[in-house]
């Protein structure tokens, strides 16, 4: 497929790797913040083409992994409301709350819970049943919270009564400027996240070069999209630099997607949120504003659920923060496997744990 | 979870577009998007396209691989 093909080219690969290996002299951390590039990194065995001086670290870019039990479990209750039907993105599925998970909700005792590709096939569910309240589960980065408001804005113009959101969208700067403020990471640099970056652009970043003094390059994620951001951020780091710099300038320019940001902003409004295994991040998460406070599926319903303490020896929470690898958590590989995870990283198919189990093999 | 890809316009109906992934069809919203014709490339992401592919930017993105490759095995 044209866009994806050229940048698989091995021939590109092999250039670039080679010139990795030339330029790079410093011991240096790197980590991919996002999880579509986590996986990307294993499947195409990257990590196994640097070199020694490299190490690549798995950041807490999935918003599956990072949804706390809590927000599982107001799910669930909304589900459990009568003629509900409750629609979310497959990920969010098997990942388990306090009072387990949608998928066993579903199974066990019946509840109408649909799997949706896009937020509008929420929507026209909710067309389609207007003696029904459909309920969809708005989890999302930057990427996807536009497609959420746009739609949360279609239904405002079509005043559009049964239709609501459960909203525990996040945004990134915020989450990467935490990890900078936990010194015991010693990143030296960042690949960011390229989709993300489509929306909010890569002036967003500056803070990353400016106050902290490190280099951040936002990669696509084909192999050799990847590669190149390495090869970029190395020779930052060799050459004592420290800028924002895109590779994936296809997709991503300075400013972003202005129309789609304008979008997010007009339905959404920024506020305190939980990442799971992080803990709050001031200012990281959204919240419907005002004027569409009618969608809140948690208001609508009266939903209260305090926050669940995690009781499980799961060590996501250091995982999520590149303080681990998943083979040093115990429950790795035994405990917890695709097939029957406990934590968030292995359940979702772009957490780190799934990446590793997979690709790295679980006895790596 | 923030999979996008590549997909060529090739219908466009007010604010819908019918898109082409690797010989399949599939319709997408064009809310988030302006200026966009038929025979762009757009990525979609959740039954949206959420930009225009810039095919300028790719090819220069190429050519920089090609030249690095030249450095290395000159």
């Amino acid at each position: 497929m044209r866009y994806i093909d050229e940048f698989r080219e091995s021939e590109y690969a092999n250039g670039i790797i080679d010139k990795i290996h030339s330029i790079s002299k410093k011991n240096v951390k790197l980590m991919e913040v996002c999880g579509t590039h986590t996986v990307a990194i294993f499947k195409s065995g990257i990590r196994e083409l640097l070199p020694k001086t490299i190490k690549l670290i798995s950041g807490p870019g999935c918003p599956v992994c990072v949804t706390p039990m809590a927000d599982i479990d107001k799910a669930i209750v909304i589900a459990r409301q009568k003629d509900v039907i409750f629609t979310t993105f497959g990920d969010m599925m098997r990942v388990p709350g306090s009072l387990g998970t949608l998928q066993k909700q579903k199974a066990d005792e019946g509840l109408d819970i649909r799997i949706v590709y896009s937020p509008l096939d929420a929507l026209k569910i909710a067309r389609d049943n207007k003696d029904k309240k459909v309920a969809f589960f708005s989890a999302g980065f930057e990427t996807t919270t536009p497609t959420i408001a746009a739609t949360v804005f279609q239904a405002y113009m079509d005043s559009l009564k049964n239709f609501f959101i459960l909203p525990v969208n996040k945004t990134v700067p915020p989450a990467i400027k935490a990890l900078l403020d936990t010194p015991e990471l010693g990143l030296n640099g960042f690949i960011c996240p390229g989709h993300v970056s489509v929306l909010i652009g890569s002036n967003v970043y500056k803070f990353i070069a400016e106050k902290y003094k490190r280099p951040a390059v936002i990669s696509g994620f084909e192999p050799v999209d990847i590669l190149l951001s390495i090869y970029m951020l190395i020779k930052q780091i060799e050459e004592k630099d420290a800028k924002v710099e895109i590779e994936y300038k296809r997709a991503v320019t300075p400013e972003g997607n202005k129309k789609a940001m304008g979008i997010m902003r007009d339905v959404f409004e920024p506020c305190d949120a939980d990442w799971r295994g992080i803990g709050v991040i001031p200012e990281s998460g959204l919240k419907l504003a005002k004027k569409y406070k009618g969608f809140d599926a948690v208001e609508h319903f009266g939903i209260n659920i305090p926050a669940v303490e995690d009781k499980t020896s799961c060590n996501c929470g250091d995982i999520l923060r590149g303080l681990k690898e998943p083979p040093e958590c115990k429950l790795f590989g035994k405990a917890c496997t695709p097939e029957n995870p406990v934590g968030p990283c292995m359940v979702s198919t772009e957490g780190s744990c799934a990446a590793y189990y997979r690709f790295a093999g679980k006895d790596n | 979870m923030c999979l996008g890809i590549p997909a060529k316009v090739i219908k466009i109906d007010d604010h819908l577009a019918t898109v082409e992934i690797g010989g399949a069809r599939k319709e997408i919203g064009l809310h988030l998007v302006d200026n966009i014709s038929v025979g762009d490339y757009v990525i979609i992401h959740a039954g949206y396209a959420i930009n225009k592919i810039n095919e300028k930017e790719a090819e220069e993105t190429l050519s920089l691989l090609r030249r690095l490759g030249d450095e290395v095995y000159r």
